[in-house]
This record gives C-alpha cells, structure tokens and sequence, in this order.
C-alpha cells in the first residue's frame, strides 16, 4: 500500500520511495527511506502529517502515493 | 581572532544558541554575492575575543539551495577553528545526519546536544559520553532558551580548538567506498576548492556545484559519464549508508519509550491544524494581530509619539528662530525634517507591534502550520504551500519575503512568488492606510486594514493563479515540511527579532526617507520666488505632469500624484509628501482634516486600492533583480502591478460614481 492510504493512528515502515529526482532525495534526507517506521498522524485534507522518531513531517498528498509501506 | 561557526537544522535552537553566546555583539550582514542572510557575534573568554557565525539552518549540506551551499562553503573555505554542531535531542537521527556530513567533510566538530530538557520530558535517553564516543567528537549537553550548559559548551570549544579533529574513516560500503578512490586518483592532480575526497564523496552523489567543478577534467567527466552508461546511481546508497551510520550510533547511545508520548503539541495540532477549525482560526488569529496591531501600535502608542514630535517640532523651531535663522533654514527643518521624517516616525509603534506579533507566531511554531493549513488553497490557484510562509513575511516588508521564496526548491513555484510578493502590504504602506482611515472610516480602522490586507492576498492568489496558466505552467513541486513542536516564545528572541525590524525602519527614515525628503524638499521651494508646495513649484509641476493619468481614478491632483511617484523611491515618503504638500508641516490632525477636505470617501478608497498594489519601491525591484538574475523579470516587476493597480483603482471610482457615492 502506498502512505497516502494509511489510517490515522496507524504505523507503518517504508519499503520504497517511487520516482525520483529531487523531492526523493529530499525524503531520504529527512530520514524517509527504506525501513523508516512511522505513524500517521493525520490524512483527511491537504498533506498527510506524519511522526517520525519523535518529529512531524507534513507531506504532501501526491508525494505520500508514492511513498510505498508496509503495516506494522 | 578565532572563528567559531553555528552549524544545525532548522529549529534546532541554533539561533537561540547564537544569542545566548554573543548577547548584543552581533550584527546581520549579507553572504557575499547572495541575499541569504549572514549574522555574525563575537564574546570574550579570559580577555579573547571569538567570532562567532550562524549559518543557514539545514538539514543536510548538498548543493539543493543557496542555503546549504552557504553553509558548507563557509565551513570548508572560511576555515572555522570550531564548528559547534546543534542537535536537537529530540530528534537525534535527523539531526546527526547532517552532524555525518560535517564530519565526512573533515570539519572539528563540537556538537551541543540541544533541548535536553525536552528530550527528558518525552522520556528519551541519551548518553552523552557513548554519544561522544561513538562519533569521536565532544559531545555537550545544552538547553540553549535556558542558558543551560552554555560555560561547559564554552570550555569544549576553547579545548577542541586547539586540537587536531580525529580523522573518522567513513565506509559506505566496498563498492561505493572503491568507487570514491577511483574518482580521488583522477583528481589527485587538479586543483581543487574542496577535499579531493570530498569532492569525489560529492561526484557521487551528483552533486551540482561539483559538477559544474569538474565540467572541464576530462579524465573524470569520462569516468563519470561511463558510470550514468553503465546505470549506476549512488546517490541514495550514500543518504541509506549515512543513516545507517547514524542508526548505528544512536542504538547504542539512546533509549526511547516503547509508545511514544503524546506531547502538548499533538493535543493542540488537533484543533489547529483541524479539517474544520484550522482555516477560521488562522483568519481569527491574522484579525486578531491586525485589531491589536491597530489599537495598541497606532490608537494608543501612536498617539504619544505624535505629541513628542509636535513638541519636538515646536521647541526646534522656536530655538531656530530665537537665533536668527534664515526662513528657509526654518522651512527645511520643520517641514522637510520634522514634518517629513516625523511622518514617518510617528508609525514606529505600529511597526513595533506589528512584527512584535509575527515574531511570536513565528518563534511559537505556528507559521509552519499556517503553510500546511493554506496548502489546500494554495494550491488550488497552483502555487506552493510554502510560498503562503513568504507571504507573511511580507507583510514586515517585501523584500525579506522575497528572500523567503528561497525555501522553495522548483524555479516555476519560486518565480511565481516572488512575483506576488510585493501585493503583500508591507508595513511601510500602513501608515497610508492609516492616515486615510483616520479621515474617512475612524470608528471601523481595524475592518478596513483587514480588508485591504484581504485585498492585497486575493490579488496576490489571483495573479498566482494566473501566472501559473501562463507565464509559468508545469506541476508544481511537492509539499515537505516539518512542523515543530510548538514552544513558548522566548521574550528575548522576539524583542531581538523586533527590534531589529523596528531599527532597520528607524535608519530608513533617518537615511532614505530624509534623503527622498530633502530632495522633494529642495523641488518644492524651487524655483526662486515661487511659493513652496505650491502648483508652481518644481514638486507641483511634476505632480501636475502626471496627474491626468490619475484622473478617471479619481485622484487626479498634483498632490496626490507626486506622492505615489515619490512612493516608488520607499512607500514611507507618500505620507511624507502627502505631510508636505497638504499641510505644509505634517502634525497628524491637521494631514487627516486636509486629506478629508481633498479626497471624496469614493477616491480615498480608490487611492487605497492603488497604494497597496502600485508599482514596490526601489528597493523591492532590485532585490527582484538580484534573486531572479533578470533585468527583464525585475522591469517586469515594475510594471505589471503598477498597471494592475492603476486599471483597479479607475474600476472602484468609475463603478463607485455610477453607483452614486
């Protein structure tokens, strides 16, 4: 499944950032990459919130569809 | 003198670390040949003096942005003795990210464990001495706002300073680490800027600047080209093998609670960033600053300074003439100095108050969610969330908001908002606002700032709309942002911040203004004879030169003409001349009663409409031309708003008069 479908208060781990250039690199820097565990924090308009070890990272809807994870 | 340089994330309390070490030794300066901002400090320790820089919060040090060149340029060229690492504790992965990179770059490291006290309140563990171990750097714990820890900071820096930094050997693996001496040996016998290995680490990562570097070494333009033949792309091995390194590192040094807690941040992000709530409450809390904005800064504060001006104006010129001045003498410094600066002076408490605010929204944590919140509708017109971020600080004053566009990566996203910016009303152009309001809507001020500021964004969003159908098409780029807990302002940071502004608007009027004043002094008396401000004077005829172009707007006399052609040098000097020519000496109560006798309520709101969105001062257009590299986008900047402005102004007192006000 991809992040943008992940319910509220679910965690899941990252298995694969789709597409390229630079908003990917950008999300591994950020510490997005493969095996990242997160949790949604909340996904009903606009970008997605996510908590990552303790920050939150707003993240843009179109940008989370490619964002593949696995449920934990 | 010795060099120390601030390296850490934004919010990581790198800032607030800046303060607390420098106090009021700083100043605030530009990087040479880029407009990101440069503040540098110094502070004794046993009778030394050491320079201190705070570099451009990043996350990571590539070549993505003007920020992170800034930084890491800074660190390899300018030679720090020390650069003291901030990290936040509670968020140790990210942050140490960058804390690999400096180290790959050979850099002597201090790293200051930042917000302890935080970390302790989400239970999160963390041991300093296998911290510092592990990463064969010093290693201190801070809590920057609280002064904590700041001698013993103090102390591992003098220490580290004069020592050699450990040489840490990174691996990123056989094939890569193989790859990175492949690419050193080709550079062995080039002179290079960076570290060759560096360099290499860099060429890897496909690294821009680095690239354009080696753009002439054919030797390694031929490995690097075989490399993209053959597929091979290391770029996010290397960003997977840092954080590896990272992950490592923190497994041993860190313990975490199992659940992570839920924070007084999370409670209040329910309501403030709420499906249902967020949008009004961002429009309540913008009416909000606006309402206090008004009443504190101008209806109470203003009013004393008005009267110390007054006071001020009548002692001087009752001294000037007990000495026997000359009358021009006279008119020069009452009405060209007290009456034209003084103008503008009397709207240094609302400025005070107005960036007093922003700066707490700012230093709260909330400008970040307001970008999150107005993403929705941003984008809905094709524009960034972000560029909602550049638009507030717009407001203080264009051009820093310009310069706020920098955080948005995509060309398309960043030109559109520098475009839009200057709709943004910046504080300047309040005391126009003001002025009017006092003499048409006196009893609805605060309404009608909102509304015009209401103005100002629509306009904005609609020309951001417009510009992305045409000028700029394409997708724009995506939305990735941290929100950072929310934190109680810290006083001292937000009278810094405001203070600063307030400074920068004080040596304005002092030096811009007086001289756009002076000069229109010195128009208005000539030539010899004629009586001053008046029709026959050099001001008037150039006033009643451009009136008719005014004229279908409604405020077609020389006075009000001369003072927008005067607000193209700074939006301060339209109240000044406004001052000047219709009261002769600019005491408020006497401009208010003579703007109400030469404006009708119709063409005072039409004068509004062309005042917010006329053509941005001098200093706007060449900050435009500075950021976008462009003579042409900056003559564009000059004259698509002054059109705008001027085409909505005829509309508002053409369809006004039909209607019969």
């Amino acid at each position: 499944m991809v992040l943008s479908g992940v319910k509220k208060n679910d965690k899941c781990r990252i298995k694969q950032v789709m597409g390229g250039g630079y908003a990917r690199k950008r999300l591994y820097e950020l510490g997005l990459n493969s095996g990242a565990e997160l949790k949604m924090v909340k996904n009903d308009f606009g970008p997605i919130i996510v908590s990552m070890s303790g920050s939150k990272l707003a993240i843009g809807r179109g940008l989370a569809s490619h964002i593949v994870v696995e449920k934990e | 003198m010795q060099n120390i340089a601030l390296v850490g994330n934004p919010n990581s309390g790198k800032t607030t670390l800046f303060n607390v070490l420098t106090g009021s030794n700083q100043h605030v300066g530009n990087w040479p040949g880029v407009t990101v901002e440069k503040k540098e400090g110094s502070f004794k320790h046993k009778g030394a003096l050491y320079n201190v820089v705070d570099l451009p919060g990043t996350y990571s040090l590539g070549a993505y942005s003007e920020d992170e060149l800034v930084a890491r340029d800074f660190i390899v060229k300018g030679n720090p003795d020390v650069v003291i690492n901030v990290v936040d504790a509670t968020n140790l992965e990210r942050n140490l990210y960058l804390t690999t990179q400096l180290l790959e770059m050979g850099a002597n490291v201090v790293v200051a464990l930042n917000m302890m006290d935080e970390a302790e309140s989400k239970q999160i563990m963390i041991s300093t001495k296998d911290l510092s171990e592990a990463l064969g750097v010093p290693v201190i714990s801070t809590v920057a706002a609280k002064k904590k820890g700041i001698q013993e900071l103090i102390d591992g820096t003098l220490k580290a300073m004069n020592q050699e930094p450990r040489k840490i050997v990174f691996t990123y693996g056989k094939e890569i680490d193989e790859e990175i001496s492949k690419i050193r040996d080709l550079l062995k016998d080039e002179s290079l800027p960076y570290p060759d290995d560096w360099t290499a680490l860099k060429l890897l990562e496909g690294d821009q600047e680095m690239l354009s570097i080696v753009e002439k070494m054919d030797q390694v333009k031929t490995h690097l080209k075989s490399l993209q033949a053959d597929n091979v792309d290391y770029e996010l091995d290397i960003v997977d093998k840092r954080y590896a390194y990272v992950n490592g590192i923190t497994k041993k040094c860190v313990v975490k609670p199992a659940e992570e807690i839920v924070t007084a941040t999370d409670k209040i992000d329910r309501i403030l960033t709420s499906r249902l709530f967020g949008l009004p409450i961002f429009g309540l809390i913008m009416y909000l600053v606006f309402q206090l904005t008004f009443v504190v800064g101008s209806d109470i504060l203003g009013g004393y300074v008005e009267t110390a001006i007054e006071i001020f104006g009548e002692f001087v010129e009752g001294w000037l003439v007990s000495v026997g001045s000359p009358d021009w003498l006279v008119s020069f410094v009452i009405e060209g100095f007290v009456g034209g600066v003084g103008a503008v002076l009397v709207f240094v408490p609302l400025i005070m108050v107005l960036y007093f605010f922003l700066a707490i929204l700012e230093d709260t944590g909330y400008m970040s969610r307001a970008a999150y919140i107005m993403d929705g509708i941003m984008r809905a017109v094709g524009l960034h969330g972000k560029t909602f971020i550049s638009m507030i600080v717009g407001f203080g004053c264009n051009v820093p908001g310009i310069m706020a566009t920098r955080t948005l990566e995509n060309k398309k996203d960043r030109m559109i908002a520098i475009l839009i910016n200057p709709f943004m009303s910046c504080g300047a152009r309040l005391p126009i606002y003001l002025v009017f309001i006092a003499a048409f809507f006196p009893n609805n001020g605060g309404l009608v700032l909102f509304i015009i500021y209401a103005l100002g964004i629509g306009m904005a969003l609609l020309m951001g709309k417009l510009f992305s159908k045409t000028l700029f098409k394409g997708e724009s780029s995506h939305f990735i942002m941290e929100l950072p807990p929310y934190r109680l302002p810290s006083p001292t940071s937000v009278l810094r911040d405001m203070w600063e502004k307030v400074w920068d608007f004080v040596k304005r009027a002092g030096t811009v203004i007086f001289a756009v004043v002076a000069l229109l002094w010195v128009m208005s008396v000539l030539p010899m004879g004629v009586e001053p401000y008046s029709q026959e004077s050099i001001l008037g005829r150039v006033g009643q030169f451009i009136a008719p172009l005014f004229a279908p707007a409604g405020f077609g006399t020389w006075q009000a003409s001369v003072s927008l052609f005067a607000g193209i040098a700074a939006k301060e000097a339209v109240v000044a001349v406004l001052g000047m020519v219709y009261a002769g000496v600019s005491e408020g109560s006497e401009l208010v009663n003579a703007i109400r006798d030469s404006f009708t309520t119709l063409s005072a709101v039409s004068f509004l409409v062309m005042t917010l969105l006329y053509t941005p001062c001098a200093a706007v257009i060449a900050t435009v031309k500075k950021e976008t590299n462009s003579y042409k986008w900056a003559a564009f900047m000059a004259i698509y708003p002054f059109v705008l402005a001027w085409s909505l102004a005829v509309l508002v007192y053409q369809i006004g008069s039909l209607m019969g006000f």
